[in-house]
């Protein structure tokens, strides 16, 4: 990306298709109008773009789609802001405002040869799955890919079909976790972490990549450092009210970090003393 | 080491002619609304002739004084900070056609060059702290055209006041750095030196003369007492680790009970730099501008995350407020936020004073300060 664009104005894009996830859950498959931008833009796994609606304002959303494709963008939203509700309300056609990519994604380099171990709990899911598309078009690069989502509610659960095609794979393994089931739910009642332990792993031959609300992301990172990773092995991809997506704005600070800059997707070993203080 | 000369008294309104031929719209400090503020300026005789500043906690007044100085205060609200990081900036503007396309522009406002006159030290290590924020790898634009051929005319300080503590960040009272004329005051002209290449091109364009030993000796003796005479301090220069370590403090639960989570602070402060981005639309709904805006830790909006408030009270908006700005900026940009301008004591409406609440909460590091020989 050109750093002329970091700071805006944004391109255009236009919205391709959406999918209706959930109740509260879409996303938008979105493609840059210009052509030239369109034909320059990369991303990284883990890595978010701003979404502008005019008159309404920004917000950060990871980028849930196929590293490989860039030129189609699916964003996953969750309709509980101002402008996100208005993000959940465009169909195909509507045009907005698109600027990114903006921070560190996922240590893939870090991952090769190596086991993933993807702990989600949520809409965490959606800023993960880049990195297994990733991982699954050089599956041969990869070890043992542990795939593990936790929801609170079994309604929640959300890219069932993706869930089970993965599971269909070979050297895979892929279990979910709801608190709250219902009468379908044949996998774990509980949470997602209590599956760390359920689960083949090599602890110094494993890369962890964890996203969720941050309780869930605290009790993963501490059961997996406790299960004897070490914490430069353990990711996680943190949320914060980015605006400007390169460390100016100043409201994702996280003590010395410029969360949008520096992050979003941080080692254990570089956050641990810091994360899950109230406040911070 | 650079040469000092002397610019007798009468010849200020040179120093103004000649920025003014050399193409820069000149800044300066002036009296306005009961207070000291920068704004346009092209004749000497609207500088503060005469006035003093008397600050304490939560008090600022002016006072006429029987001298011919025009920088005998310490500062006022404003640093650079409003002339840089413009406290509202237009960052671009969306047009909606017919067929719901949308047309992006930024227009960059033509400006003049500037010379600011009349910048403290403090200020000027602020502005070096907001040249490594805005003018980084990822450079503001707004920030860095207004930067570009900036001018600036320090004039170290003789007067602190009470609410001062420069001398205890190391960043004044004297000017060592980041200025391209450095002045001196006294009763009759100020000592001269050149600190840039264009620093010294405007030396040869004034009438200065050479100083004498004595003119020399008593501004050295005036910026020295100036310097004794601060009684505010910090216990150390990196309190990163003391103040982390202590984020259970009781102080921050005490300063909480005072503080009104206002944000003067912030405002008054020469080094924060938070923005938020706003929209403007257009009645019709066709067109809107986007604005960036100064922000403040101490609001709820401004640790909004995704339908919760990361920082839900006072107390977690103080201490983000305070760890950021003596400890966070040590990783971000090598050294303290503070530079001893002392604003965000004169200016808190209950008279918070940062260094007093820092001593309190970081009395670990004052301890094993004084244990340090």
């Amino acid at each position: 990306m050109s750093t002329a664009t970091a700071m805006g104005p944004p391109w255009e894009a236009e919205v391709l298709s959406r999918d209706d996830e959930t109740q509260s859950l879409c996303t938008l498959h979105l493609r840059l109008t210009d052509a030239d931008a369109r034909a320059a833009y990369r991303f990284l796994p883990g890595q978010f773009n701003m979404l502008y609606v005019p008159a309404v304002g920004g917000v950060p959303i990871s980028i849930a789609s196929d590293p490989e494709q860039p030129q189609r963008l699916a964003h996953t939203i969750s309709a509980v802001g101002r402008v996100t509700r208005v993000l959940a309300r465009l169909s195909t056609g509507d045009r907005i405002g698109l600027r990114g990519p903006y921070g560190r994604g996922w240590p893939l380099d870090q991952a090769e040869g190596q086991d993933l171990v993807v702990v989600t709990g949520g809409l965490g899911c959606a800023p993960v799955v880049a990195a297994i598309d990733y991982a699954l078009a050089r599956r041969a690069d990869f070890g043992q890919l542990v795939i593990l989502q936790g929801v609170k509610h079994a309604a929640d659960m959300f890219w069932r079909a993706r869930y089970d095609a993965w599971a269909e794979l070979p050297n895979t393994v892929v279990r979910l976790a709801a608190d709250q089931p219902d009468h379908h739910w044949q996998d774990h009642v509980g949470l997602v972490t209590d599956l760390l332990d359920e689960i083949p792993l090599r602890p110094d031959a494993s890369i962890a990549l964890i996203c969720g609300p941050e309780p869930m992301m605290l009790a993963a990172a501490k059961r997996l450092v406790a299960l004897g990773i070490s914490d430069d092995r353990i990711w996680l991809s943190l949320e914060r009210g980015f605006q400007c997506g390169v460390g100016h704005c100043g409201h994702c600070q996280l003590g010395p970090y410029f969360v949008c800059r520096d992050g979003p997707v941080f080692p254990w070993s570089e956050i641990s003393w810091l994360l899950g203080q109230k406040g911070f | 080491m650079t040469a000092t000369h002397f610019l007798p008294r009468q010849h200020l309104q040179t120093l103004l002619d000649q920025l003014d031929a050399l193409g820069y719209r000149c800044i300066g400090p002036q009296v306005r609304d009961g207070t000291i503020v920068f704004d346009r300026l092209s004749d000497a005789t609207a500088l503060p002739v005469g006035i003093g500043a008397h600050q304490t906690p939560g008090r600022y007044r002016l006072e006429h004084q029987d001298h011919p100085r025009c920088f005998a205060w310490a500062n006022g609200p404003q640093a650079l900070k409003p002339l840089l990081f413009a406290p509202q900036e237009r960052l671009w503007r969306t047009e909606r056609d017919d067929a719901g396309r949308l047309s992006f522009t930024s227009e960059p406002q033509p400006m003049q060059r500037q010379a600011i006159i009349g910048v403290r030290a403090c200020d000027l290590a602020a502005l070096a702290l907001q040249d490594a924020h805005f003018a980084g790898p990822r450079a503001d634009p707004g920030y860095s055209r207004r930067r570009r051929d900036l001018l600036l005319v320090g004039v170290e300080c003789g007067q602190p006041a009470n609410t001062c503590f420069c001398a205890s960040t190391g960043d004044g009272p004297a000017i060592s750095t980041g200025a391209d004329l450095a002045l001196t005051e006294l009763d009759t002209g100020f000592l001269v030196r050149a600190a840039s290449e264009v620093g010294s091109a405007l030396c040869d364009a004034l009438p200065l003369r050479a100083p004498s030993d004595e003119e020399r000796a008593q501004g050295a003796a005036e910026i020295e007492q100036a310097r004794l005479r601060q009684c505010r301090s910090l216990p150390g220069r990196n309190l990163r680790e003391s103040l982390f370590a202590n984020l259970d403090h009781p102080r921050w639960d005490e300063v909480a009970t005072r503080c009104l989570a206002c944000g003067n602070c912030v405002a008054v402060c020469p080094t924060c730099f938070c923005s938020t981005e706003r929209e403007q639309p257009s009645i019709d709904g066709s067109s809107s501008t986007h604005l960036r805006l100064w922000d403040s830790c101490f609001s709820a909006e401004h640790s909004y995350v995704h339908g919760r408030l990361l920082r839900p009270d006072t107390r977690t908006r103080y201490r983000q407020w305070l760890t950021h700005k003596l400890g966070g900026w040590h990783d971000q940009y090598g050294r303290s936020g503070c530079v001893g301008c002392g604003r965000c004591i004169a200016w808190c409406p209950v008279g918070i004073d940062l260094t007093a609440e820092t001593n309190a909460i970081c009395a670990d590091a004052s301890e094993s300060a004084q244990e340090a020989p």
